[in-house]
């Protein structure tokens, strides 16, 4: 960013001039306290791994820790190695190569997005469980009795890998798609054949984001509460919960937090140095696109192979989900769908204007305030996608009660106040998808270019003026994509929502879990139908982003 | 000959991208494709580098037929080498990787040596272990040069290889690199929109448009002889002035007779359509045909100049309102709106029969 030139400093536009001498660091001030809402709950876990509490660590390291510490180990491996093999496979042979379908593949791979991890997994069990309808079936037509168990390690795995490696294959097909067929080529006139050449060339090119793509994907896994819940799998997301529930202690569950915090920092880490190596690798411009053409078997063993995913991971979850929709509707959709309807909509609605409005103040508070204040400030404001939900949770709620606590002893209030209200669970709302808001209005924003300022200045219009007419209209589009998205996030979200509401304020995501937690698939089938339906939004903006 | 294309075509969804193209190249020669975007030059090359089928003729590389219609001898196993518009470096690879990629299955000692000697030749000792996105755009050109001339390469296809570089670096680095092909006895072909490139670069040029080859020649020919008219109105500069021919090598135009007695070129008498006395037809005039000369009772009205340095190019007009362009040396400066004196000095008179 440059600094403006003298001559449009002293032009006479009073309106721009005087609102900035005015208030000379209130852009800075907004986004310090942006990122103080981020700030202040991760700060307040990490301490609680500062001051250990003695009788709660020899508890958690006696009976919980190392069960926790391998169980999420294995599973962070093997949804890695899963979403990396399925989604770098599924891209690599739909962006390069040319079999039936494979227009129609390259976007429905996606739809697996729509359906939250915790569908699919009690989907999953519903239908593969002792008394489901495979197993049953098995035992009555060939007597099969041996069935490996599906509530195990390699379920859990196998339930991930399919809801979350659409990250890597999205990441991964735009890699290959605009260089993947190219390198090919060049690796061909060298003398490497297209196979040689995808492990040579292609794939080293891609590592930055197919390691990107499995990063996020592992932060969903590590974020995870529902999945791990349905399948009985003890990770420090449902240890959390326990301990805030079931054993309500705040201490054990900020401990367990504070764990967590670290390793979630890791990932964090690990995901921004490969966003900053994607900047420099960018190799070559699209060019003539030639598809391989795949002899009739292999392209047809490609066919059956997408199709395959995409049955395991969108169809067979959203026709069993109708089918069981079907059987309940009946007696399931009446005033009390509509109330989870509501709530679920009410907090989506505030989340996604929230998340809007503050997402644009901290961008263009960076645009007005170029420096690294603000690039310190906007990096910590939107660490929040990376935070699990039972640890946000826990951090916001600890300073709430705190200033509760203070409000009660200097006698202003009787009773707690804030920590039975909205608040917290929209705080937590607000940090966790900040980023999800972010990243599209920030992007726009940069392509409102200091020139565009200038014209308009240099048109007569600037100050208010300016934002009104120029800003807001060409950031527009992108403020709706941004709410669209947290709008959609905070419908689908569990954790947060279990831990914080206040009494009363059941969403649709909460009924799954209730449902779920009773065994009744079939009662839990109408509200994850409607979070499916609503997931569809996104990724249907999202093809058509990608298909411009 | 090293490579022949014999009427090859090429269509692709019921469109033709290539008509009929054949044209042959002597080892060590430099060819170059020279047309308009779109014209379908960039498809011969990745039709000879064996990336896209053709479905008519044959494609023949050092005697041995490489593509027919069904056919495709894959890219890998042809050994030619292909230096890529926008260099298509690997960008995890430094660049002595990126150089010494094609020589897989040698020794590291000669592959080193190999890498060394290509550095030393594109003068770029000293930057093995920098990364594509450290280099300047002619260095990165430099390193995808050296890149395909590594594997010793049959033929080497370079397309548009120097449009990613400002007007300066181009033209040295045009010759530059022709140098260091003809040093390296490389066969190559060379795509490229501009002509001046292509003068540059090319021993033969061959003039595409519409998928066809209009006119394989030496850049001398493209400009003094061009084949039809599309080849003269994108080579080079000129007008063309209605002509009547009087007999086989006599015609006459408004700024007097044209003589064309040439011995070894082509007559008036051989052109289709202007056997016969009193035809008219469009001549075409270059701008150094027309002389400026004070002496000359020939006049003509100033209308635009452009200021070249060495030159200026005078467009003029004739009292019958036809234009003409002239390159007058600078010094001799006149005010537009004056007129000013001309004579023809036509040494190569090239007649196209008029539209109808």
């Amino acid at each position: 960013m440059h600094h403006l030139p003298k001559s449009t400093v002293k032009a006479p536009t009073a309106g721009a001039f005087t609102f900035k001498f005015r208030f000379p660091s209130g852009w800075t001030i907004t986004a310090i306290f942006i990122a103080s809402l981020t700030l202040i709950p991760v700060t307040v876990v990490m301490c609680s791994l500062l001051t250990p509490e003695r009788e709660i660590w020899s508890h958690l390291l006696q009976f919980q820790l190392p069960e926790l510490i391998s169980n999420t180990f294995w599973l962070v491996l093997g949804v890695g190695l899963g979403v990396v093999l399925l989604g770098v496979s599924l891209a690599w042979i739909t962006a390069v190569c040319e079999f039936p379908g494979r227009r129609y593949f390259s976007w429905a791979l996606l739809l697996p997005l729509a359906i939250p991890a915790y569908v699919t997994a009690f989907v999953a069990i519903g239908l593969l469980d002792f008394i489901g309808p495979i197993q049953t079936l098995a035992r009555e037509w060939w007597g099969l009795t041996e069935f490996p168990p599906i509530r195990s390690r390699g379920g859990v795995i196998a339930v991930m890998t399919l809801a979350l490696y659409p990250y890597v294959y999205l990441i991964t097909r735009n890699a290959f798609s605009t260089q993947g067929r190219q390198a090919l080529e060049v690796a061909q006139s060298l003398g490497l054949s297209p196979t040689v050449g995808f492990f040579r060339v292609a794939l080293p090119m891609a590592r930055p984001w197919i390691a990107g793509g499995a990063m996020l994907a592992l932060m969903e896994t590590l974020a995870d509460f529902g999945t791990v819940a349905i399948f009985n799998y003890d990770t420090f997301t449902t240890a959390i919960y326990k301990a805030w529930f079931s054993l309500f202690s705040l201490q054990a569950a900020s401990q367990l937090a504070s764990i967590l915090i670290v390793f979630v920092l890791v990932v964090l880490l690990a995901e921004q140095q490969t966003r900053t190596r994607m900047n420099y690798t960018q190799a070559g411009k699209h060019s003539v696109q030639a598809r391989i053409h795949l002899s009739s078997t292999c392209a047809w063993m490609a066919t059956g192979y997408c199709f395959a995913v995409l049955t395991l991971g969108f169809i067979v979850p959203v026709t069993q989900l109708l089918l069981w929709t079907l059987e309940i509707i009946g007696q399931d959709f009446d005033v009390r769908y509509f109330d989870f309807f509501w709530h679920s909509l009410i907090l989506a609605t505030f989340s996604a204007l929230l998340a809007g409005s503050f997402s644009l103040l901290l961008s263009y508070s960076s645009r007005q305030r170029p420096g690294l204040a603000l690039r310190i400030a906007s990096r910590i404001a939107t660490i929040g996608y990376a935070l699990p939900g039972t640890v946000l949770a826990v951090g916001a709620f600890v300073p709430v009660a705190w200033l509760d606590n203070r409000l009660i002893a200097m006698g202003w209030i009787q009773t707690p106040l804030l920590q039975g209200s909205l608040m917290v669970m929209l705080t937590a709302y607000l940090i966790r998808f900040l980023a999800v808001a972010h990243s599209p209005i920030d992007s726009q924003m940069h392509r409102i270019t200091r020139n565009v300022d200038e014209a308009s200045r240099s048109l007569g219009i600037s100050g208010s003026r300016l934002i009104a007419r120029v800003h807001l209209p060409m950031l527009s589009g992108s403020l709706l994509t941004a709410a669209t998205l947290v709008f959609v996030d905070v419908m689908k979200e569990m954790p947060i929502t279990l831990m914080t509401r206040p009494f009363g304020w059941d969403t649709l995501a909460v009924r799954v879990f209730e449902m779920t937690a009773a065994g009744e698939w079939n009662r839990a089938a109408l509200p994850a139908i409607s979070l499916v339906l609503i997931g569809l939004v996104p990724v249907i903006l999202l093809t058509r982003y990608r298909s411009r | 000959m090293l490579l022949e294309l014999k009427h090859v075509s090429q269509s692709y969804n019921s469109r033709t991208v290539l008509r009929n193209l054949s044209f042959a190249l002597d080892a060590g020669e430099i060819g170059c494709l020279l047309g308009p975007s779109g014209c379908g030059k960039t498809t011969v090359l990745r039709a000879i580098a064996g990336f896209e089928p053709i479905t008519n003729g044959e494609i023949i590389l050092n005697g041995q037929q490489v593509s027919s219609p069904g056919f495709t001898m894959p890219a890998e196993k042809r050994r030619i080498g292909m230096v890529f518009q926008d260099y298509a470096l690997f960008p995890h690879l430094n660049v002595t990787a990126n150089v010494g990629f094609g020589l897989h299955g040698q020794p590291r000692t000669q592959r080193n040596k190999r890498v060394d000697e290509l550095l030393h030749t594109v003068g770029l000792e000293g930057s093995g272990l920098a990364y594509p996105h450290e280099l300047s755009g002619g260095q990165q050109q430099r390193v995808a040069l050296a890149r395909a001339l590594a594997p010793c390469p049959n033929l080497l296809l370079m397309d548009e290889p120097f449009s990613n570089l400002d007007v300066d670096l181009r033209e040295r680095l045009s010759l530059e690199v022709r140098d260091i092909l003809k040093q390296q006895g490389t066969t190559a072909i060379v795509v490229t929109h501009d002509q001046h490139e292509a003068f540059a670069m090319g021993d033969v040029i061959g003039v595409m448009q519409n998928g066809e080859i209009q006119q394989w020649d030496k850049a001398y020919n493209l400009y003094h002889v061009p084949a039809n008219r599309f080849v003269a109105d994108f080579v080079g500069q000129g007008v063309f002035l209605p002509g009547k021919v009087l007999n086989t090598n006599q015609v006459e135009i408004e700024l007097g007779l044209l003589y064309c007695e040439i011995p070894g070129n082509r007559t008036l008498a051989e052109r289709k359509g202007i056997k016969c006395k009193n035809t008219t037809v469009e001549v075409l005039l270059r701008p150094d045909d027309i002389v400026h000369d004070d002496a000359s009772p020939l006049l003509a009205l100033v209308e635009h100049k452009a200021f070249r340095g060495a030159d200026i190019l005078y467009t003029l007009r004739l009292p019958s309102g036809n234009r003409v362009l002239s390159l007058v040396p600078s010094h001799h400066v006149h005010a537009i709106g004056e007129q000013i004196g001309i004579r023809l000095e036509v040494d190569h008179v090239i007649t196209f029969p008029v539209d109808s």
